[in-house]
C-alpha cells in the first residue's frame, strides 16, 4: 500500500528559535503589527509504500527521530494517509 | 615517539588540512581517516575538524553521523580515547549524541567570521590540560550555526560537573550561558566551535590556539601508554 505522509518539525517548548525572533523582531519595520510567538520550522511531504498502516508509521518514526529531527531541539507531528488512487 | 592523532575526513571537510598542520607544527604526527572506513587505524587521538560534511544538508552533521567512521570513533571515545570536534566537527559530534546540547543558527542569522576571545574554564579535559583556568585565548571563529542550545536541566548539569570548556568572553552568536565547547562526561571527547588549529602560527595572527592543540597532543601521548 502507498501512504502519503507529511512530516512537521518545529523547535521544542523552551527552545530559542533564532530564525521565528528574527522575524518577529522585523515584523513592525514592515507595517505588521500585533504578531507575536513567531515559530519557524520544516514540512517533509513523501510516500511510503508498507504493508499496512502501522509499518508505515514504524516506518516514518523511525526516520523522523533518527534523521529528519534533532529531538534534542525539535519536536515534529507524523501524519500518515493512505494514498488516494 | 610522537602521539598520532587521525584527522577525519567527509566530503565537504574544509579544515582537515589545517588541523593537520597545526598537529605536525606541535611535533605530532598526523593522518587523515576516510569516512567511508569503520577504523580510526590505531591513532591516538581524533580531530573532526571544521568544514560542510556532507554538504550541511538537512542540518550540519545530520548526514555526517551516518558515515562509517563515525562508528569507530563512538568505539574510539567509549575506550576512553581523546576526540575533539572543532566546528563543523564540533556539530556532528552531538548530532552523534556524543556530546549534549545543538548547534542553532546565530542569533541575528549572522555569518560569523571573526577572532574572538575564548576563556578557558576547566582544565580537566582533552583539550585544556595544559592551559589554566582563567586564561583568555584569541581563536578564530567562522560559522553560522554557532549557536549552542541545551535544556535548562543539562545546562545545570554541564555546569554542576565543571563540563563547559571554554566561554566567549564577549557571546558573538548567542550561545546559552556563553558556551563555546564542552566535554562530555569520561573528559575524553570535546567539542568547541572556534578554530584552535587556526591560531597555530604567528602567521595566522594568533598563536593562542597552540596550549589547546599542545592538551590534545598531551592527553594522546597518555592515553597510549
Amino acid at each position: 500500500m502507498r501512504f502519503d505522509v507529511q512530516v512537521e518539525t518545529r523547535p521544542r517548548a523552551g527552545i530559542a528559535d533564532p530564525e521565528g525572533s528574527t522575524i518577529e523582531r522585523s515584523l513592525p519595520a514592515l507595517g505588521f503589527e500585533g504578531i507575536r510567538d513567531v515559530r519557524v520550522g520544516k514540512s517533509f511531504r513523501f510516500h511510503v509504500d508498507a504493508d499496512d498502516e502501522a509499518a508505515a508509521n514504524e516506518l516514518v518514526q523511525d526516520v523522523c527521530e533518527r534523521f529528519l529531527t534533532n529531538p534534542v531541539i525539535e519536536d515534529s507531528s507524523i501524519t500518515v494517509t493512505p494514498a488516494a488512487g | 615517539m610522537a602521539p598520532r592523532i587521525g584527522v577525519v575526513l567527509f566530503p565537504g571537510s574544509n579544515c582537515e588540512h589545517d588541523a593537520v598542520e597545526a598537529v605536525r607544527g606541535l611535533g605530532g604526527d598526523a593522518e587523515v581517516l576516510w569516512h567511508g572506513d569503520d577504523t580510526t587505524k590505531g591513532v591516538d587521538a581524533v580531530i573532526v575538524p571544521g568544514g560542510f560534511a556532507h554538504g550541511d544538508y538537512l542540518r550540519p552533521g545530520a548526514l555526517a553521523r551516518f558515515s562509517p567512521v563515525m562508528q569507530a570513533v563512538q568505539r574510539f571515545a567509549d575506550d576512553g580515547g581523546p576526540v575533539v570536534g572543532i566546528c563543523n566537527g564540533f556539530q556532528v559530534l552531538t548530532e552523534a549524541h556524543m556530546l549534549p546540547g545543538a548547534l542553532q543558527k546565530n542569533a541575528g542569522l549572522k555569518f560569523l567570521c571573526t577572532t574572538v576571545t575564548l576563556r578557558v574554564e576547566t582544565t580537566r579535559s582533552v583539550l585544556t590540560g595544559a592551559a589554566h583556568v582563567g586564561q583568555e585565548l584569541r581563536i578564530p571563529v567562522n560559522h553560522f550555526e554557532g549557536n549552542y542550545t541545551v535544556d535548562d536541566a543539562t545546562l545545570a548539569r554541564l555546569r554542576d560537573e565543571d563540563r563547559i570548556v571554554v566561554r566567549y568572553v564577549d557571546n558573538p552568536n548567542g550561545s546559552v550561558d556563553d558556551i563555546a565547547g564542552v566535554c562530555n562526561e569520561g573528559r575524553n571527547v570535546v567539542g568547541l566551535m572556534p578554530h584552535p588549529e587556526r591560531a597555530c602560527h604567528p602567521l595566522l595572527g594568533s598563536t593562542d590556539g597552540e596550549v589547546l592543540v599542545r592538551s590534545l597532543l598531551d592527553a594522546a601521548s597518555r592515553a597510549r601508554v
